[in-house]
C-alpha cells in the first residue's frame, strides 16, 4: 500500500490504542456516595444496583493486553508497511512447510525413481502415491478412472498412440505431445469426405458401402499412408493412430469419422516438465503402466 | 389519571460526602476454617469417585490401546470400544446438550450444587486447601503466619505448600495431556525428557494453569470467571432448594451464655461468624441469598455444629425453598421440572439408540464434473464417478458397490474393493446406461455399498447426467 495509507493505518491504530489505555486508567476511580449503602444510587422503578468493586486482576489483564497488543505490532506486520521485527509472512510459513515436507519426501521419491517402472508397479505404496499423483494432476482430463473421454485417451487398454514403454511415456508426460492432423475438408470435397470414411471404417472389418470404400481406398493411398502407413496401422513415432484397431478417439461412427476428417483434430497433451518433479512423473507413469495390466 | 413516579430525596446527599474510591479493588485473601459436617462427608463421595475417575481412566486400557485416548493427528476419538470420526461431531453435541439438561434440572430443583460438590474447580481447590492446612495451619495459624515476617519457619512452610501444590497440578497436567498422547509413553518420555515438544509445551501449560487456578484463583473463578454462575440464578423458582439462613428462627441475633436457657429477647443466631468464616466465597449467607454462594453447605455444617453444642435444633442454616421458609406449601414436582426430566429421557433414549445403530461405514459419491457424459461406440451413455469409502469399522473389510436408478445401468470397471480398518479408499468407476432409458438429461441414481459380511451396509445419492432426451 501507498505511505499515505500505511500511515493513515498506523495513526489510527497508534491512537485507538492510546485512547483504549486512557479509558481504562480515567474510569479507575469511582464515587461513593454512601460508605454503607454499596449501591450505585440510583434507584430504577424500585431496583437499585450495588456498585460492588472489580477485581484488581481484571485490570492487570487489561494492562497485560495493551501491552500485548503493542509488542504483537512490534514483532509481527500490522502497522501499515512496517513488517514486524520477524519479518513473518503466510508465504514463508507456507515455504517452511512445505520445504520441512520435502525434505522427507525427496529420499522416498529418488528411490522410486531409481526402481524400474513395472518393478514399482508391485509396491503397494508407490502405487498409492501414483494413485494420489494421477488424481491430482491427470483425471481432470483422463478421468478419474484413466478411461478417458471424448478426446482423451484410454489409458487402460494396451492401445498407445506413441508407445506404451516406460520411455515413451515418460517422453509423452514430460514433453507432452501435439497432434496434428490436417483438414481434409477442402481438399477431399463433400462426397470424398464421405468415401474416405467408409474406407476408414472398413479398415476396422466393418461393413460399408463398397463403391465409397474403394473410391476412398485410391485418395487414401495418396495422401494418408504416409502418416498413417499403407496397411492403416498407424505410426507410433508421429502419434499417427492405428485405423484398424476399432478405437477411436474421436468416435467411431461413420458421421464422427467424417467430421474429424472434414476439420482434422489437434489434440493436445500438456507438458509436465515444469509442474511435476521428473521423480513424481516417473511414479504417475509407472502407475498409468500398471492400469493397464489390470 | 395515572400513579406518579415516587419521589426520592436526593437533596440529602451533600456534594462533600461523596468520596472517590477505586473501582478495581484488590480482592481480601479469604482464609477458611475447616470443618466436619453431614455435607462435608456427602462432598466425599461426589468428589472422590471423580478425581479418581479422572486420574485412573487413562491408565486403563481397552485392547491394546488406553480405552479413552482422543487422538487429533489422526483424527480419531476413542471412548471404550468405540471409535469416533470427525464426521460423528454430532454425537458429541447432543452429549453436551444432554449434559446442559441435566445441568439445569439440578439447578431447578437444588440451585447451585454442581458447583459445590462435583465442579473441578472445587474438588481441586479443597485438595490444596488441604496441602495449604497441612502445611501452614488451621485458619488462625495462617492469618498469624501471614502477618508475620520471613523466617526460616514460614520460608519452609510456604516451600512445603507450594511444592504439594505444584506437585499435585503436574499430576493433573500430565494426565490430561494422558487423554490426548497414551500416558504409558507420555510419562517415561517426560521424566527422560524425551518428548516431544507440543506435549511439554501443554503439559507445563495445564500445569500452570492448575496451580494457578486452584490455588490463587479459588473463588475468583466461581465469582467472576464462571459463565454457569451468571446464569444459574435465572433457573432458580420460589421452590428451588436454597442454602438459606432462616431469619425468623435466627434473628434478632446476639450472643449469650453457652448454659443458660434460651433468651426471650434473641433468636437462634448466637453471631459466632462460623458460618462466615467457612466460608469459601466470603459471604455472609445471613444476608440472604447471594450469587457468590456455590452451595457448599459448610455454612450450614458449621452452624449446626453450634446448635448441637448450644442444644438448640439443628437447621437454622439449611437447605430449603423460598416457599418454604414463608410457611407457604412447597411443591417439588413442577411443570419446569417434570418438564426437564422428560426431555432428558427423550434425548438420551434417542441418543443410546443412535449409538447403538451406528454403522463404522460412511460413503461419498463424487461425480466427474469434466465432461457432462461420454458417448461410447454403441451408443451407450457414460458418466464417471469416484466412490470414496470411509472404513470406520476396526477391522478390514471387502466392499460390494452397486448402482441403481435407471434400467438396465452397470458398471465398467471393478466393483470390488478392500479396505482396511480405519482407513478411507477410493474407487472410480465408470455407470453406463442406454439412452433410451434416460428420461431426464438429469437422473438421480444411488450408490450403495455393503460389505462382504453384509453387516455394513450405506448408501449416497448422485446424479447422471445424459443428452437431452428425443
Amino acid at each position: 500500500m501507498t505511505s499515505f495509507w500505511s500511515g493513515w493505518i498506523i495513526v489510527l491504530t497508534a491512537i485507538s490504542i492510546a485512547l483504549v489505555t486512557w479509558v481504562l486508567f480515567a474510569n479507575r476511580k469511582t464515587e461513593v456516595r454512601d460508605e454503607n449503602d454499596r449501591t450505585t444510587g440510583h434507584i430504577y422503578d424500585g431496583i437499585e444496583e450495588y456498585d460492588n468493586p472489580l477485581p484488581a486482576w481484571w485490570f492487570k489483564m487489561f494492562v497485560v493486553s495493551i501491552i500485548f497488543g503493542i509488542g504483537y505490532l512490534i514483532a509481527f506486520p500490522g502497522l501499515g508497511n512496517f513488517k514486524g521485527l520477524l519479518e513473518w509472512t503466510s508465504v514463508g510459513q507456507w515455504q517452511k512447510e512445505m520445504d520441512f515436507h520435502s525434505e522427507r519426501l525427496q529420499p522416498i521419491l529418488d528411490s522410486y525413481a531409481a526402481t524400474d517402472m513395472d518393478e514399482l508397479a508391485a509396491n503397494p505404496a508407490a502405487m498409492k502415491m501414483g494413485a494420489r499423483i494421477y488424481a491430482n494432476n491427470c483425471a481432470q482430463c483422463h478421468g478419474s478412472d484413466a478411461r478417458g473421454g471424448y478426446g482423451f485417451p484410454n489409458l487402460t487398454d494396451n492401445d498407445w498412440l506413441y508407445g506404451g514403454d516406460s520411455q515413451t511415456l515418460m517422453t509423452t508426460i514430460v514433453d507432452g505431445r501435439q497432434a496434428a492432423m490436417p483438414a481434409w475438408q477442402t481438399i477431399l470435397g463433400d462426397e470424398g469426405i464421405k468415401n474416405m470414411a467408409a474406407y476408414v471404417v472398413s479398415l476396422s472389418g466393418r461393413p460399408a458401402d463398397e463403391t465409397r470404400v474403394a473410391a476412398g481406398k485410391s485418395q487414401y493411398m495418396t495422401m494418408c499412408i504416409a502418416c498413417h502407413g499403407a496397411d492403416g496401422t498407424g505410426n507410433k513415432f508421429m502419434g499417427a493412430p492405428n485405423l484398424t484397431d476399432d478405437v477411436w478417439l474421436y468416435g467411431g461412427s461413420p458421421a464422427m469419422i467424417e467430421h474429424t476428417l472434414r476439420v482434422g483434430r489437434n489434440g493436445r497433451m500438456p507438458s509436465f516438465k515444469d509442474l511435476l518433479q521428473e521423480q513424481k512423473i516417473h511414479v504417475v507413469a509407472a502407475y498409468v503402466k500398471s492400469l493397464g495390466k489390470q | 389519571m395515572s400513579d406518579k413516579i415516587p419521589l426520592h430525596d436526593v437533596s440529602e446527599f451533600a456534594p462533600a460526602e461523596v468520596s472517590e474510591v477505586d473501582l478495581y479493588q484488590k480482592r481480601e485473601k479469604i482464609y477458611t476454617r475447616k470443618i466436619e459436617g453431614f455435607f462435608q462427608r456427602v462432598r466425599l463421595f461426589t468428589g472422590w469417585p471423580l478425581l479418581l475417575g479422572y486420574f485412573l481412566l487413562p491408565w486403563i486400557n481397552w485392547g491394546e490401546r488406553q480405552s479413552v485416548l482422543f487422538d487429533l493427528p489422526a483424527r480419531k476419538f476413542h471412548i471404550l470400544g468405540l471409535t469416533f470420526w470427525p464426521q460423528d461431531m454430532s454425537l458429541l453435541a447432543w452429549v453436551l446438550i444432554i449434559a446442559a439438561w441435566s445441568l439445569f434440572f439440578v439447578t431447578v430443583w437444588a440451585g447451585r450444587v454442581w458447583c459445590g460438590y462435583t465442579c473441578p474447580q472445587t474438588v481441586w481447590t479443597s485438595i490444596f486447601m488441604w496441602a495449604e492446612q497441612v502445611a501452614e495451619g488451621t485458619r488462625n495459624q495462617r492469618i498469624k503466619l501471614d502477618k508475620s515476617p520471613m523466617s526460616v519457619n514460614k520460608l519452609f512452610r510456604k516451600t512445603l505448600k507450594h511444592s504439594m501444590w505444584m506437585g499435585f497440578a503436574a499430576l493433573t497436567g500430565i494426565t490430561f495431556i494422558g487423554y490426548f498422547v497414551p500416558i504409558r509413553e507420555l510419562l517415561p518420555d517426560l521424566i527422560y525428557l524425551q518428548a516431544n515438544i507440543w506435549a511439554v509445551a501443554f503439559t507445563v501449560f495445564f500445569t500452570l494453569a492448575t496451580y494457578i487456578n486452584a490455588g490463587y484463583m479459588r473463588e475468583q473463578v466461581c465469582l467472576y470467571m464462571c459463565p454457569y454462575a451468571r446464569f444459574q440464578s435465572v433457573m432458580f423458582d420460589a421452590d428451588t432448594l436454597v442454602v438459606s439462613y432462616d431469619k425468623n428462627r435466627g434473628e434478632p441475633r446476639g450472643a449469650r451464655k453457652r448454659h443458660e436457657d434460651k433468651p426471650q429477647d434473641k433468636g437462634d443466631c448466637i453471631d459466632c461468624e462460623l458460618c462466615v468464616q467457612v466460608c469459601p466465597t466470603g459471604i455472609d449467607i445471613r444476608n440472604g441469598l447471594q450469587y457468590e454462594c456455590i452451595s457448599c453447605a459448610l455454612c450450614i455444617d458449621a452452624c449446626n455444629s453450634v446448635m448441637d453444642k448450644m442444644g438448640y435444633d439443628k437447621g437454622l442454616i439449611r437447605y430449603t425453598s423460598e416457599n418454604a421458609l414463608e410457611g407457604k406449601p412447597a411443591h417439588w414436582l413442577r411443570p419446569r421440572l417434570i418438564g426437564y426430566a422428560v426431555g432428558i429421557l427423550v434425548m438420551v433414549i434417542a441418543f443410546g439408540t443412535r449409538i447403538y445403530l451406528r454403522t463404522p461405514l460412511e460413503i461419498d459419491a463424487i461425480r466427474d464434473r469434466n465432461s457432462l457424459y461420454t458417448t461410447t461406440m454403441m451408443g451407450m451413455i457414460e458418466n464417471v464417478y469416484t466412490v470414496k469409502i470411509i472404513n470406520m469399522d476396526d477391522r478390514p473389510h471387502r466392499f460390494l458397490v452397486r448402482a441403481s436408478g435407471i434400467e438396465g445401468l452397470t458398471i465398467n470397471g471393478n466393483d470390488t474393493i478392500e479396505a482396511p480398518a480405519g482407513e478411507i479408499v477410493e474407487l472410480p468407476l465408470r455407470l453406463v446406461a442406454d439412452p433410451a432409458f434416460l428420461k431426464q438429461t438429469s437422473t438421480e441414481i444411488e450408490f450403495s455399498v455393503s460389505s462382504q459380511t453384509g453387516n455394513l451396509e450405506a448408501s449416497s445419492e448422485s446424479r447422471f447426467l445424459g443428452p437431452r432426451t428425443m
